[in-house]
């Protein structure tokens, strides 16, 4: 590809902006209203995009924005291929109807797992090129020569021989007509654009409060409605009350469900009110005989028992006797809630022929399903307006609160907005899965490794959805029998334990647990070696030079190993692949006098392979890890007589700016085919490195998280 | 009736007194830059300024706040033009953006109040929730307000 001049364009653009960054003036607006689809006065020139006479272009995103990026990283990548001017450029959600109608033009429209990038790089490339051939092809049309003659730059068309050249809106329409054949993309040594620290799109509007969220739209005879769920999950409704509120100002209704009440009135403070005065009488059925302590035991009752064995090799139980020397732990990590800023809630118009749903779903064609199959009425009608998200991190890919508020609006025949208060979604939640889990491990009498043990036990998810599921949830068992090491022997099994909670998948899902339970272990592995845990893992990791590579960077940037510290501080480490990016972090941990553990620095090196955009590429990985610092050091839901105790968010701490480390991140990218995820991969690996810190500091392993419920002191 | 005076308008609302501020904007006012997401005090995304001063509106009833000049989101600047919403965009501060009208408005009452924080300072005010983690880009924008006001 020959883009030179656009290169320079760019790199001018850089130095007069003063930075690193594309710098504008005038912020590009990503639309306030998401869903809405731009006029027909533009010329679509395929399913991704349109181009305005005026030359600006509209990039269509199939993922939902929850704010790791995508509303700017995809439409950068149609960006590179279109040589579009990214100023030009605006955004909206591509048309989840038109993607049922159509028989899915916008391939997958689902947002999980960090795939953004990894599984739509490359159908996003093929549109943006396919749409810059059609230009090319349109202006040597109407040039009469051929299109090999022409060549498409930073928003223009420009014929080689002659100075003439179209600007992309110039040519648009006949663009929108015009047939091309294959087309070829770029690799990533001839981007331009992809690499660049790019600023978000969808910022200007969060600024000044103009971006709608699910729970900001108002529609004209709009009401509202509240829901109060069986305070065990699962009970049922035996009889409710409701002439306790039927005159209290703007009620409308209650609406009785198999496991909730909801009310309607004309606000939501109303409806509110309702549902926390309204008297319920519950069946709360057996599950109100458990606590978190009971169930935990029945975790490890089951730890006990044999599991179904997911990978070995080795006479496992002869090494094991012959061991010189064992070591043996068990792990354990607590249910825990997503707490995403906003609660769950979505709008909903249901009408004779049509349906319209407005909410910021992670996987909006399955929301439609739902609708559908609640109302009745065929996908083709229900209308999904995607909202921005007030954060997801899993819990907005669940179909739960969308089933909710289409049962209401299509009791109450208006549009409804119904939201759960941080109360019900904290207790009628889906969780991330609680696990508990044992490690073996045996070596010869020169401390060498001979072979490794581990028994999981986890609340599996897909067995949530399908009680029919036959052998093991792999989501459960992520990071555990496919981790990156050499064992010389091994034996990993897995065991099953659901109980009255519903759990989900939560930002990195397996992997936060069970890379907190691995990386701890060969913690303790290096320790009974008399190794040092950075070059422990290395000699594991000796056939991996990707892994290897990230741990330089890591050993280089951390100072590890040479950097004086006081008695109560130690520096920690942890390394995990997920979605396909490895990172390896170090973290600076000091134990305080009163015990309270602070995380002061965060050193992160990071392979994703390729970067779209450095910027959000970051502002991930330092969320994920914070995400990730919250769980370690705060997170867990109690259980007491079936019942949820962490309601709100004075319970559920949320780590807050104060206590927030100073985070590096160095990109260790390996190039080539890699393009590993960035929303998830660095959640998992903070938890053990500040435990293995910790270990350093006070000689205490952390085996049972959270970090707070230890007390903590200083090694003497 | 309640009279609020609210970005610099006076308006009358016919609510229960005992009403969070919030719900008054968001539900009667259509003013829904604030947010929802804890409704007890704990996480600052319903930020108002009051006189100036950052207020959890979702644990101030209505009533309480008839003598003061309310701020929200929408009214801190016609165009996104105030100096701490520049900065963020300049720091690309926002993910999901849900916190961040509560952290602008505090920021802007501590910047009201404190010409040049110290980091102390800074944390000690913005005790905000940013459950997406942006706290260190909420911390450079707000010293690049204060640093950018000490040079004009
Ligand atoms: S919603 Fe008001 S402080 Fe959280
Ligand atoms: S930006 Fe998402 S909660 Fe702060």
């Amino acid at each position: 590809m020959t883009s030179l001049t656009r290169r320079s364009f760019v790199q001018a653009s850089l130095s007069s902006a003063g930075g690193l960054i594309l710098s504008f003036s005038v912020p590009v607006l990503a639309s306030r209203r998401p869903w809405q689809q731009s006029d027909s006065a533009a010329s679509e020139i395929n399913a991704w995009l349109t181009i305005d006479p005026d030359d600006s272009i509209v990039i269509r995103v199939a993922q939902s924005e929850m704010g790791q990026g995508v509303m700017t990283a995809l439409p950068m990548i149609i960006a590179e291929e279109l040589e579009a001017d990214w100023r030009k450029v605006t955004v909206e959600y591509a048309d989840v109807n038109r993607q049922i109608r159509e028989g899915q033009p916008y391939g997958r429209m689902w947002t999980g797992g960090s795939m953004a990038v990894s599984h739509s790089r490359e159908f996003l490339q093929l549109a943006g090129a396919e749409a810059r051939e059609r230009l090319i092809k349109a202006a040597a049309e109407t040039w009469v020569v051929s299109a090999s003659e022409c060549y498409a730059d930073y928003g223009r068309v420009h014929h080689r021989g002659s100075n003439r050249s179209f600007s992309y809106g110039e040519v648009a329409p006949l663009a929108a007509r015009v047939n091309v054949a294959n087309v070829d993309i770029k690799i990533p040594d001839e981007f331009n654009f992809l690499g660049l620290p790019t600023r978000r799109l969808d910022v200007p509007a969060k600024v000044d409060g103009s971006a709608v969220y699910s729970m900001d739209v108002r529609l004209p005879d709009m009401v509202y409605a509240a829901v109060k769920h069986s305070p065990v999950p699962g009970g049922q409704v035996r009889s409710i009350r409701i002439n306790a509120i039927r005159n209290q100002p703007g009620f409308i209704k209650a609406m009785r469900m198999e496991s909730a009440v909801a009310i309607v009135a004309e606000t939501f403070w109303q409806a509110k009110k309702g549902a926390d005065e309204l008297p319920v009488y519950w069946d709360f059925g057996e599950a109100e005989k458990s606590f978190s302590d009971t169930i935990k035991q029945e975790f490890f009752d089951q730890l006990g028992e044999r599991g179904e064995v997911m990978s070995e090799k080795g006479e496992i139980v002869a090494l094991m006797d012959n061991a010189e020397k064992s070591i043996e732990s068990d792990y354990f990590a607590p249910y825990l809630a997503h707490a995403a800023m906003e609660p769950l809630n979505a709008t909903v118009h249901v009408q004779a022929e049509r349906v319209d749903i407005w909410v910021g779903h992670q996987n909006p064609e399955y929301a439609v399903q739902i609708v559908s199959e609640v109302t009745g009425i065929r996908p083709e009608n229900v209308y999904l307006h995607n909202c921005h998200i007030g954060g997801g991190f899993g819990r907005r890919s669940h179909g739960d609160f969308v089933e909710e508020a289409t049962r209401i609006a299509m009791d109450v025949g208006r549009p409804v907005q119904m939201i759960w208060t941080r109360e019900e979604e904290m207790r009628a939640g889906a969780y991330r899965p609680m696990s508990a889990m044992r490690f073996k491990a045996g070596f010869d009498i020169s401390k060498k490794l001979v072979a490794i043990t581990n028994h999981s036990v986890t609340h599996s998810i897909r067995y949530d959805q399908d009680p029919e599921m036959e052998g093991i949830d792999s989501s459960s068992v992520q990071g555990l029998h496919n981790h990156p090491y050499m064992f010389p022997a091994w034996e990993f099994s897995h065991s099953r334990k659901n109980t009255h909670l519903t759990s989900w998948w939560w930002r990195s899902v397996g992997s936060s647990i069970n890379a907190w339970a691995m990386e701890c272990f060969v913690d303790e592995m290096a320790v009974a070696a008399d190794k040092d845990p950075m070059a422990y893992r290395r000699r594991l990791l000796q056939m991996q030079p990707d892994y290897l590579d990230v741990l330089d960077v890591l050993e280089q940037e951390s100072g590890w190993g040479k950097t004086e510290l006081p008695k109560d501080t130690a520096m920690g480490m942890a390394i995990h692949e997920s979605c396909g990016t490895i990172v390896a972090i170090v973290a600076e941990v000091t134990v305080e006098s009163t015990g309270s553990v602070r995380v002061n620095k965060v050193t992160a090196a990071v392979d994703c392979g390729n970067l779209v955009n450095p910027m959000t590429a970051e502002e991930q990985v330092e969320g994920a890890i914070l995400f990730g610092l919250t769980a370690a050091l705060y997170g867990k839901l109690t259980v007491e007589n079936g019942q949820i105790l962490e309601d709100n968010l004075d319970t559920y701490e949320i780590i807050r700016m104060h206590e927030a480390p100073e985070i590096k991140i160095h990109w260790a990218l390996s190039g080539a085919g890699r393009w590993g995820g960035l929303g998830e991969p660095a959640t998992p690996v903070i938890a053990p490195a500040v435990c293995n810190a910790i270990y350093k500091i006070t000689g205490r392993r952390i085996r049972s998280l959270p970090i707070k419920d230890y007390y903590l002191q200083v090694r003497r | 009736m309640i009279q609020l005076n609210i970005n610099d308008q006076a308006v009358e609302v016919d609510v229960a007194p005992d009403t969070p501020l919030l719900w008054v904007l968001r539900d009667n006012l259509n003013l829904t830059g604030s947010k929802y997401a804890c409704g007890i005090g704990q996480c600052g995304a319903c930020t108002v300024l009051m006189n100036g001063h950052a207020v959890r509106s979702c644990a101030t009833a209505v009533s309480d706040a008839t003598n003061y000049d309310i701020v929200t989101i929408e009214g801190l600047s016609e165009d996104a033009s105030h100096p701490v919403q520049l900065a963020w965009i300049e720091e690309d501060v926002p993910q999901c953006g849900y916190c961040q009208s509560g952290q602008i408005l505090t920021a802007v009452a501590l910047l009201n109040d404190k010409s040049n924080p110290t980091d102390e300072e800074i944390e000690a005010a913005m005790t905000n929730i940013c459950r997406c983690g942006t706290y260190s880009k909420i911390r450079k924008a707000v010293k690049k307000v204060a640093r950018e006001r000490g040079e004009v």
